[in-house]
């Protein structure tokens, strides 16, 4: 099994190519404006790193947000087509899932909450805990501002950018686990394949378009 | 021309997601998903709408394209792909496709400008483009004249709108007139049973403006003095005749992209004009231009009106060109240029 992991739903543009047996080799990106640019040069650069080419995958996952619309999409898109040109399946994980992996390995606590920047002055948020395998997610994925979510789930070791541009409502930030990790995105897609979980590659956009329907706009 | 160069073309600048696939100078096809019917409900096109519809179209439109001309993706040469001018976030959608494309398959990737393509794709249709051709391009996004030395690498602005493109015009007078978005279509059809009986103002048509914006046009005092006209006679409680203002509003239109075409044909020596964009499938535009095309020795090129409008056709004719003639290809690197200059044809 090869495996391309990639994720645009945050800051970082991250990518991995993981071979069975093999380290996975992992390339990250920060730059929150310049997805389109980064993504391509970062998978051709992994693949050839991982002396592979793009023939020799044999799935891709990617990271379904929420994220900011646009990064997400460049992610998502990329995935797509090249599973679609290279005849192999593309598998969707939550962004935030993959996060809240991380952050339970870089705690001993039994509960972690995940909060990434979804610009506006809102959050991107979930709560997990830990599970036998992983992270189990205690609530669906939200959008709102960091001050009305829970005060007892804001407590929690907090993992993503959110943690850091609202430090007043999060008081236990994991200052190390900031961004997806591509490689343990594709360690979780690996884990639920061989489970047969669903993965579908269905992007997390929580808010709807920011227009009003001419209907909408004669009601006003 | 079997051993032609294949070449896939993207497009994602606006509300169409566009695939289509050329081989040499022949078009084999040409797949369209439009996300139009979701943006009427708007009244006009939401850039996000759009671009989650880029996104959900991508594969099957790419599966289709190939599939209805009878290539698969393995014979694909190159990859072209609209790298701008267009609406950010939808352009993204397409020029990471492209990517993805071009590096799953190991082949070429041509970012390649859209305007250009508007201009190229009349290869397919009418064959070889003179050298040089002279181009007017109409639509809701854009509105210029282009005198074009060589498509692949030579393309100059001699004029464009300085407010509403064309096709914006005729959107935000078929909301004055009570007619639905897009407003092309319906503002044609509805002046096919009027008159032209007022007289609506030519931007940029006399003394001064002649000398100053010589191939510029303006539209947004001509849609000011329709919205004034139709609130006078409401206000003097009489009925609006929808068909005469569209009729009147359509030929000042019209009147004036023909004129300062054919002026420009003239001035420049050139003596083919081609015409594209989606306005250029308004039936007294083409009527017109070909009258006063022949008046003038001109030869006028207009494809057809599917391949006016924005499609995949015309980015893989450019890039098809780009592929015949040897331009270097673009790096994987470019990033999606919503305000890419008309002269840059390549990205
Ligand atoms: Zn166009």
């Amino acid at each position: 099994m090869l495996i391309l992991a990639i994720d645009t739903a945050t800051t970082a543009i991250g990518v991995a190519v993981h071979r069975d047996g093999a380290d996975p080799v992992t390339s990250v990106v920060l730059d929150a404006r310049a997805h389109t640019e980064h993504l391509a040069p970062l998978v051709a650069r992994a693949l050839e790193q991982a002396g592979s080419t793009p023939r020799d995958l044999t799935d891709i996952a990617v990271g379904t947000g929420p994220g900011p619309f646009t990064g997400l999409r460049v992610g998502l898109v990329t995935a797509v087509t090249m599973g679609y040109a290279l005849g192999v399946p593309v598998h969707g994980v939550c962004s935030l899932d993959v996060l809240a992996e991380q952050a339970l390995a870089a705690t001993d606590a039994d509960e972690v909450l995940v909060a990434t920047d979804a610009r506006r002055r809102e959050v991107y948020w979930a709560r997990y805990a830990r599970a036998e395998d992983g992270a189990r997610a205690l609530t669906p994925p939200a959008v709102e501002p960091a001050a009305t979510i829970p005060e007892d789930t804001r407590a929690l070791p907090t993992a993503g950018r959110g943690a850091l541009l609202y430090p007043d409502a999060f008081p236990a930030v994991l200052p190390d686990v900031l961004d997806v990790d591509p490689a343990r995105l594709a360690a979780v897609a690996r884990r639920r394949l061989a489970a047969g979980a669903p993965m579908p590659v269905e992007p997390l956009y929580l808010r709807r378009p920011d227009a009003l329907t001419t209907a909408e706009r004669a009601a006003r | 021309m079997a051993d032609a160069p294949l070449v896939l073309g993207i497009e994602t600048s606006c509300d169409e997601t566009g695939v289509g696939l050329v081989r040499g100078e022949t078009l084999l096809f040409d797949a369209i998903a439009s996300s139009v019917d979701e943006h009427a409900r708007f009244g006009g096109v939401v850039p996000e709408v759009a671009s989650r519809a880029h996104l959900e179209a991508m594969v099957p439109t790419i599966e289709r394209a190939c599939r209805e001309a009878g290539v698969t993706l393995r014979d694909v040469d190159a990859v072209a792909v609209t790298a701008g001018p267009g609406l950010a976030g939808a352009l993204m959608v397409g020029v990471a496709s492209a990517k993805a494309l071009a590096l799953a398959l190991g082949v070429p990737l041509h970012g390649v400008n859209h305007l250009a393509s508007h201009v190229a794709v009349d290869i397919v249709e009418h064959g070889p483009l003179p050298e040089p051709t002279l181009a007017m391009l109409v639509s809701g996004g854009h509105s210029s004249l282009l005198l074009v030395p060589d498509v692949t690498h030579d393309v100059r602005s001699l004029g464009s709108t300085i407010d509403d493109a064309a096709g914006e015009a005729f959107d935000k007078v078929a909301r004055v007139l009570g007619l639905p978005f897009p407003g092309g279509p319906h503002i044609d059809r509805a002046a096919r049973d009027g008159a032209v009986v007022i007289d609506f103002p030519r931007g940029l048509t006399t003394g001064r403006d002649m000398e100053r914006h010589r191939f510029d046009f303006s539209f947004s005092g001509l849609k000011t003095a329709v919205s004034r006209w139709v609130a006078a006679r409401e206000a003097a409680g009489e009925a609006v005749p929808v068909a005469d203002v569209a009729a009147s509003f359509q030929e000042a239109v019209t009147d004036v992209l023909t004129r300062k075409a054919i002026l420009a044909c003239r001035e420049h020596g050139v003596g083919h004009l081609q015409i594209g964009g989606g306005v250029a499938a308004n039936s007294r535009l083409r009527a017109m231009a070909q009258e006063r095309c022949d008046d003038a020795g001109i030869e006028l090129r207009v494809p057809r009106p599917g391949l006016c409008t924005d499609n995949g056709a015309m980015v893989a004719a450019l890039g098809a060109q780009m592929v015949l003639k040897g331009r270097p290809a673009s790096d994987l690197g470019i990033p999606a240029d919503s305000s890419m200059p008309v002269t840059d044809v390549s990205a």
